[in-house]
């Protein structure tokens, strides 16, 4: 990371990870992608895995980030980044995977994926954006939608009756992981947080121990329709009530050291 | 199993799975993705016995969807890498056949055909053969061989490879269930020695030897109309140019043929048998077999077919090798005949008889 003085007046600092020609980022104003890139890019410059590290994206509002970083990167299909990255990490255990999807593509079209990847214990790292809906493609409710909330396609709030509670994946991914998977859930209202859960995330995956999955619960202003005030409570108070963010899974050696 | 060499040239009695196993240990293919689903269940089963010998490696995927994609993964690491399926199961690889296409991604899979629509029969069939050519939602950016038995079961493996390689164009190797399940006998040999070079796998991105700093991006979504455009007319002209150089048939007799029997797969070795016979009754009887099925040699079928006045098309699906051969020879007046059999085996006494009626 470099401190950067411009016309005397300090610039906020960007990793040097972030592939600078890219930026400003493609997100909408408002969106946490950018914090939580920010903060995986920050523990990426930390642990000096740039050159090692391949950088997976799903399809949504997680695909923006194709060319964000100066890593080597592979924007997928829907759902299809986990075993894009399984199956690289597979063929050459060397390289630091990390697969970065939305909700969707995490609990609903790649539900699968996730949920087996978890069950062996795959050595790669994936990082989910949870934003309670369907970004990219203009705001339906997505497996994270909370009860009660309206979206384009729950337009009288979600009822759980019909369409079930919200999925807690990580609640299920340390439910079904063998020992040595990294289980966390954080949010972007405390990114110094978020930060050490995605080291820890890396760090594991780089001594081999097992899956690391971490959550970041995110903003979606522009489809939630709420001002930046609304949108902070929402993701502080409504999401993180239901969403409890801490780790759920430490590898026993990640505790012992 | 029985274990075999492939020093020197080495006669075998094997399955046309088995087949494929050991073709891919000779291609030095590093890593099989798989999902089971019959007939070519043995391929795996083969290939787990043969990896650990051999430095290989295997890994069973939850479904046909992530055997496609973790293959894909493979291939982006510089692995070798392949699948193989059938059937429903060849329905869902052809999502990541078409992420292949778009990224140009050197992917194999291997096909070994069952009936359909849907479950159908575990069996046989050439109903895969539009899916296989042209599945996904683009134009068929992608090299098939039809193979006919387990000869070309091993020799078609061993290309396949060096096609994906060396033309970066997701490449099928299509089989059926009869070719997947019964034994023949074939020579097996390690390609090098027979002077055949293996095209060279490398990183696409992840190369954890790359010089620091170094980054690729890869992506198969666009902003506009145009720049989609660009990118695959620039695929289709590096199709066109290698299919050109790709395309393969047999052709047989057909100079002087006034009805030539178009057949592909294993359905041509029913048609080889009943040309030979009814060429030795004095008839004037031709074979043409198309051996990549995509690129379609509709040229040479074209050039074969000058004196000829009738057609007659045989398979084991109700009109998919038809149609190809009636795209390719649009606006000849030729007549043909047909002999559609959806799922079902043709043997060389049906084809016999029909072209006795021609």
């Amino acid at each position: 990371m470099q401190e950067l003085k411009e016309n005397g007046i300090w610039q906020p600092a960007m990793p040097t990870s972030w592939n600078e020609e890219t930026k400003p980022h493609k997100f909408c104003p408002g969106c946490g992608h950018g914090i939580i890139l920010k903060v995986l890019g920050e523990a990426v410059d930390e642990l000096g895995i740039k050159d090692q590290m391949v950088f997976g994206c799903d399809i949504g509002c997680s695909l923006l980030a194709w060319d964000f970083f100066s890593i080597d990167t592979v924007q997928t299909h829907h759902g299809r980044t986990t075993p894009v990255i399984t199956g690289m990490k597979r063929a050459n255990s060397d390289i630091i995977g990390v697969a970065y999807m939305g909700d969707g593509g995490g609990y609903a079209i790649g539900s699968q994926h996730l949920f087996n990847s978890a069950v062996r214990n795959e050595k790669i790292t994936i990082i989910l954006c949870n934003n309670c809906n369907y970004g990219m493609t203009g705001g339906q409710m997505a497996p994270t939608t909370l009860p009660g909330m309206k979206t384009e396609t729950s337009p009288y709030g979600r009822d759980i009756e019909q369409t079930g509670a919200p999925t807690k994946g990580p609640e299920m991914v340390a439910e079904v992981a063998p020992e040595g998977a990294y289980v966390a859930r954080g949010t972007i209202s405390n990114p110094r947080q978020l930060k050490g859960f995605i080291k820890k995330a890396l760090e594991n995956q780089m001594a081999g121990r097992g899956l690391s999955f971490v959550e970041c619960l995110s903003s979606c202003p522009t489809n939630w329709r709420t001002n930046a005030k609304q949108t902070w409570e929402f993701v502080e108070k409504d999401m993180a009530q239901y969403f409890k963010v801490g780790e759920l899974r430490v590898p026993q050696e990640m505790k012992e050291g | 199993m029985a274990e075999v060499s492939l020093k020197g040239e080495q006669r075998v009695f094997m399955t046309g799975n088995e087949v494929v196993a050991w073709a891919a240990v000779a291609a030095k293919v590093d890593i099989m993705y798989g999902y089971p689903i019959t007939p070519q269940n043995e391929i795996m089963h083969y290939w787990t016995r043969l990896a650990p010998k051999h430095g290989k490696k295997f890994l069973q995927t939850e479904d046909e969807i992530s055997a496609g994609f973790t293959s894909l993964g493979g291939v982006l690491s510089g692995a070798k890498s392949f699948t193989a399926t059938a059937g429903p199961g060849n329905v869902l690889m052809q999502e990541s056949a078409g992420m292949a296409e778009m990224m140009r991604l050197p992917m194999v899979y291997i096909i070994q055909q069952r009936g359909g629509p849907s479950t159908a029969t575990v069996i046989y069939a050439q109903q895969e053969t539009t899916l296989t050519c042209f599945g996904g939602n683009g134009e068929g950016h992608r090299i098939v061989y039809s193979t006919a038995g387990h000869q070309d079961l091993f020799d078609y493996t061993i290309k396949a490879f060096n096609t994906a390689w060396k033309y970066k164009f997701p490449t099928f190797v299509l089989g059926d269930g009869y070719q997947a399940k019964m034994r023949e006998p074939l020579t097996i040999y390690d390609p090098v020695e027979k002077g055949i070079e293996l095209v060279k796998p490398e990183p696409i991105i992840g190369n954890t030897k790359k010089p620091t700093g170094q980054f690729k991006h890869l992506r198969n979504t666009f902003n506009t109309e145009e720049e989609l455009y660009e990118i695959v007319m620039a695929h289709q002209r590096d199709w066109d140019a290698a299919a050109e150089e790709l395309v393969e048939w047999d052709a047989q007799g057909c100079e002087d043929a006034d009805v030539i029997i178009v057949t592909h797969g294993i359905v041509s070795r029913a048609a080889l048998g009943a040309y030979t016979q009814l060429r030795a009754e004095g008839k004037k009887v031709g074979y043409f077999r198309p051996i990549t099925v995509r690129p379609f040699p509709g040229k040479q079928l074209k050039d074969a077919m000058k004196n000829a006045k009738k057609l007659f098309v045989a398979e084991s699906a109700y009109g998919q090798l038809l149609k190809m051969v009636q795209t390719n020879l649009f606006g000849s007046p030729i007549k043909i005949e047909t002999l559609l059999k959806p799922g079902v085996g043709i043997t060389s006494e049906e084809i016999y008889q029909e072209c006795q009626k021609l």
